[in-house]
């Protein structure tokens, strides 16, 4: 190198001339994992990013580094990005609701009403 | 760090001009409404081609930043003054390498290779932040990088995490949270330099000179010089002009380093009362596109390094590898 480094440890290296090809090759980083994160016991999985791993046991390790060095983290899963089946985004319109779900909903039940109707009805004396 | 807020663009620009006139007018209208209605957009989603280079070449180069940006900090971990500034430098670091990989993952939702990434870095033909194209001479350099190239690139990332590509919002959301961190134990050493010895004082003036100019460049050329790209701001790929940024950027931060006490070395720098803008003197802009393009004191070394990095690491990955995997890119 021309210049001396402030680094002494890069001084040591002596690396050679700049203009030294070096090609990295497709598939050289691995393959892509997903990542979930467990923030406690009884919380859900959620997916909080990914990385490059040549197996599930070192994606594990490198999701630990990555995304449990910081926040509380119990547990993380990973998965591989390529066993992901998902919906295709242009079919998000299947997602839409119809409007009057009311007989899938609580709120669409008046139980109340009903027996308060029958109570009314039940604590008037009866016609002599 | 570092969204450097500058991007470098390549020169050709034709043929991506051609390619834009192929989008289909009708997806376009969608993609555009969506935007504007402040949604999302997601890797499955169609977009322009022209919305995909522009964020792959940011996403990219914003990646780049962070790995390259490790290297003067890192140089200083052995150096470092006392087991709880080593232990903060070490944290920091292995933070802008996280970084690094969240935007490289970021990047490769759009469709391009982390080796296609890598590749281009070592040859120079993507870049990364100008600002580490100067090297860190003293202790005191790895203060003022700490507290303030860190806040200038949460000024830039604050900023690029309300943008519209859903992957790149979420890497910065984690990024931002780290930033606050980083901020801290860097403004906490510099202070500690600024309110110290005769010595220590000197020190750290000295850097502060050194780095001033550097600092003026971070956020890129003046709105009135660079290209004004009226679609990557409709677009929420660009989220403030370099200007404005450098303008926030100012507004917040040297206050704080006058109240050390500290001199800054531009005796025009200050605050226009009546317009509430700083004015400055500029920066030598040809210096910046010289640094970029290579001529920095630095830009050698730190590719040189980077390379060795890839060549010494080369075997490990090879041994490790699996060539019957089926591959894929992030999902999300
Ligand atoms: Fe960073
Ligand atoms: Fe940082």
């Amino acid at each position: 190198m021309s210049n001396q480094s402030y680094d002494p440890r890069v001084n040591r290296l002596k690396l050679g001339n700049a203009d030294d090809p070096i090609k990295v090759e497709e598939g050289e980083n691995w393959n892509v994992y997903e990542v979930f994160h467990q923030e406690k016991r009884g919380a859900h999985h959620e997916h909080v990013g990914c990385v490059h791993a040549p197996d599930p046991q070192l994606a594990l390790v490198f999701a630990k580094e990555q995304f449990g060095r910081r926040k509380k983290c119990v547990n993380l899963w990973v998965v591989r990005s390529a066993d992901i089946l998902a919906f295709d985004l242009e079919d998000e319109d299947m997602f839409a609701n119809n409007l009057e779900k009311t007989y899938r909903d609580a709120s669409g039940f008046k139980v109340m009403d009903k027996i308060n109707k029958f109570k009314g009805e039940a604590v008037k004396p009866p016609k002599a | 760090m570092y969204g450097g807020g500058y991007i470098f663009d390549e020169p050709n620009k034709k043929q991506l001009r051609e390619e834009q006139q192929h989008d289909d007018p009708e997806k376009l209208a969608i993609f555009e409404a969506r935007i504007s209605k402040g949604e999302k957009i997601e890797p499955g989603d169609w977009m322009p081609a022209e919305y995909r280079r522009q964020l792959t070449r940011l996403i990219e180069q914003h990646a780049h930043s962070e790995i390259i940006g490790a290297l003067p900090e890192g140089t200083w971990i052995t150096r470092a003054p006392g087991f709880k500034r080593k232990l903060a430098l070490i944290a920091k670091v292995q933070d802008e390498i996280g970084h690094g990989q969240l935007l490289y993952n970021a990047a490769e939702t759009l469709g391009k290779s982390r080796e296609a990434m890598i590749n281009d870095l070592l040859s120079g033909k993507s870049k990364y932040s100008n600002v580490f194209n100067y090297p860190a001479k003293t202790w005191a350099d790895v203060t003022v990088i700490g507290f303030l190239i860190d806040a200038a690139a949460i000024v830039n990332q604050v900023a690029n995490a309300k943008g519209s590509y859903g992957p790149y919002c979420r890497a910065l959301e984690r990024i931002c949270y780290e930033e606050s961190f980083h901020l801290k134990q860097g403004h906490d050493a510099l202070i500690s330099l600024a309110t110290g010895t005769p010595m220590q004082k000197a020190m750290l003036q000295d850097a502060l000179n050194r780095w001033w100019q550097p600092i003026m460049h971070f956020f890129g050329p003046p709105d009135k010089v660079s290209q004004h790209s009226e679609k990557l701001m409709q677009w929420r790929v660009k989220m403030a002009s370099n200007d404005e940024m450098r303008n926030q950027f100012l507004d917040t931060y040297v206050p704080k380093l006058w109240e050390l006490g500290l001199t800054l070395p531009d005796p025009l720098l200050h605050k226009n009362i009546e317009t509430g803008r700083w004015e400055y003197t500029d920066p030598d802009w040809d210096l910046f596109f010289k640094v970029i393009n290579g001529g920095g004191p630095c830009n050698q070394e730190r590719l040189q390094v980077r390379r060795w990095a890839e060549e010494e690491g080369r075997w490990v990955r090879k041994a490790l590898m699996n060539p019957k995997e089926r591959r894929a890119l992030p999902v999300a």
